[in-house]
């Protein structure tokens, strides 16, 4: 499989990446090394093979659902570009 | 000072034969002086290391101490230290300052270590050579114009030139036993799960692991002692006890059976390297060990397998790289859409950027059967290879890296190939089983690496087998000599 120049165009926006148009080209030959070098596994018989998400095939461990963490919200926010009253500020999203 | 082994140190300080500030400002000094030739640091926290050096002489004068306090250590500039810088080698993070502490630098400060700083590496621990970071490459101190490994490079850098005694790094490739076998110290990444993630900046959340680089295996278990532990803060955190790791150090090796998979002395793998390594097996021997050929087939699919599924969960975990809460952030941005392209077009690296694109792909609606969830498969059929392994050895060894140290810019063009160098550690992140490089020999003056893996939760038995090797064996005692004379005591 290979990606063409549309793909990347799908994939950026996925990503929220910009990518420079002078930049497609290489960056599609170097996806494309990338996808022929992880096409061998199309090869290999996998029926029945359950996936492993976590090495140790561990389950998600449940805790009581109660308040543990304190507020540092200041603390937080003390690194952020930009904040207001408590809220983070960013370009306007609805006109 | 500097050419002793964490444990020597800590014995020097209980003896009081030194101070935990004299040395500090040993190390601070040498740092000062030497690593403008290395780039392995980006921070050097002077000021705080020097208060906890003294807080450290305290701790010691009123008898509360433990093996660590007062023993000065670099952390890869990966795990987040409170008010101190955490840039995780990129752009994006040049401006965060962390508000809290990861668990790992929480245990180290409660035993009372000394923090010199925080070590370069490759950008969101993406890499194999430390290149691509921000704030430009670490030099190897064997020979600088070649690469230490990476990604934690900075660290195993550091170590090498005698600059920490021994310092912090992750591992998700390889990135810790790589640029051990590349820079000539010990390196261990353990089972998946047993060290904290909390506060290490997420790369691939089923394969990172943080463990020790030192210069020798009992200054590794020293170190894991410390490291290791349920935290109920990472939820992939296990509740496996915690020995000693320093317990079993020295017990007898007669009985115990190495395997060697033939999978990994094939093409590809320098002929010298693999003279070293069966040098070192024929140490072993020496010993007591049996020697068992094993084969683990799947090995040829771990490349191509690590490189679905690292990018896919570092395209998920990097999502939050946004401009909005913490770090970089594009100027002047005309929306919303603007502000995210463009923070992220800027303040990304060009491989990290390649890697969120190609895990996007992989996880994208029409491709993610074929490629994830593939990939998922295949990595449970490595798995099995080296649990039918285990069954029929105790260890296993083989090189650690196929070559030793690049020149700088020789592999940068070409990302399949830097991928590639990575081919005998993957496997083993994959799997979540623990792995080790020590130091084997020396190979046109640079060092080779012996990888040595072990069963799901046996870091012990890993550190005694590496240390058995490191009592009949100097190879861990050498040190690039133009690093090695103290410039000044």
């Amino acid at each position: 499989m290979s990606v063409e120049q549309s793909d990347i165009e799908k994939i950026a926006t996925l990503a929220r990446i910009r990518v420079d148009e002078k930049q497609v080209p290489e960056l599609m030959a170097r996806l494309n090394d990338i996808l022929s070098m992880v096409d061998t596994m199309q090869n290999v018989d996998t029926t029945n093979i359950e996936p492993m998400a976590n090495p140790l095939d561990a389950n998600q461990r449940l805790r009581d659902d109660v308040i543990t963490e304190i507020d540092q919200q200041a603390a937080f926010q003390a690194i952020a570009p930009q904040t207001e009253a408590g809220l983070y500020l960013v370009p306007k999203v609805i006109e | 000072m500097h050419n002793c082994t964490l444990a020597e140190l800590s014995k020097g300080l209980a003896d009081k034969a030194y101070s935990s500030d004299e040395l500090t400002q040993h190390f601070l000094k040498r740092i000062k002086q030497l690593d403008s030739q290395l780039n392995s640091f980006i921070t050097i926290t002077e000021e705080q290391a020097l208060a906890q050096a003294k807080a450290a002489d305290q701790q010691r004068a009123n008898g509360n101490s433990t093996a660590l306090t007062g023993i000065p250590l670099a952390h890869k500039d990966i795990f987040c230290t409170n008010g101190v810088k955490t840039s995780c080698g990129s752009k994006m993070l040049d401006n965060f300052i962390p508000p809290y502490n990861a668990t790992v630098i929480e245990k180290f400060n409660q035993a009372g270590a000394v923090s010199l700083g925080k070590t370069n590496m490759d950008e969101f621990a993406m890499g194999s050579s430390n290149e691509s970071s921000f704030y430009g490459p670490v030099k190897n101190p064997w020979s600088t114009d070649c690469v230490p490994g990476g990604s934690s490079g900075g660290s195993a850098a550091a170590v090498a030139a005698q600059l920490a005694p021994a310092a912090t790094g992750t591992d998700t490739g390889g990135s810790i036993r790589q640029p051990a076998a590349l820079c000539g110290i010990t390196g261990l990444k353990p089972t998946y799960g047993r060290v904290s993630r909390y506060g290490i900046i997420a790369f691939a959340s089923s394969l990172d692991q943080a463990g020790p680089m030192s210069r020798t295996a009992e200054d590794a278990a020293l170190m894991l002692n410390v490291m290791a532990g349920f935290d109920h803060r990472d939820s992939t955190s296990s509740e496996q006890a915690v020995p000693d790791y320093t317990a079993a150090l020295n017990d007898d090796l007669s009985g115990l059976t190495i395997g060697l998979p033939k999978e990994y002395f094939g093409t590809g793998l320098s002929p010298a390297i693999e003279q070293a390594v069966q040098a070192a097996i024929k140490e072993y021997e020496a010993m007591g060990a049996t020697i068992k050929e094993i084969s683990l087939p799947n090995t040829s699919l771990a490349v191509p397998c690590y490189y679905v599924i690292a990018p896919s969960e570092a395209s998920a975990n990097l999502s939050r790289f946004d401009g909005v809460r913490y770090g970089y952030r594009c100027e002047d941005p005309k929306d919303l859409h603007d502000l995210y392209t463009r923070t992220r077009e800027e303040g990304f690296g060009e491989e990290v950027k390649r890697r969120i694109l190609i895990g996007t792909y992989a996880l994208s609606a029409g491709f993610y059967d074929a490629y994830y969830r593939k990939a998922q498969q295949i990595r449970r059929l490595i798995k099995n290879d080296f649990v039918a392994a285990f069954q029929q050895v105790d260890v296993i060894m083989g090189p650690t890296v196929p070559n030793t140290a690049f020149a700088l810019g020789e592999k940068s063009n070409d990302p399949v190939s830097m991928y590639l160098e990575d081919i005998y550690t993957i496997s083993t992140n994959l799997a979540g089983l623990p792995g080790m490089s020590i130091p084997a020999g020396l190979v046109e003056g640079k060092p080779a690496g012996l990888q040595i893996t072990g069963n799901y939760f046996a870091e012990s038995k890993l550190l005694n087998v590496a240390h058995k090797f490191q009592q009949a064996t100097d190879w861990h005692q050498q040190f690039p000599a133009q690093f090695s004379t103290k410039a000044e005591d």
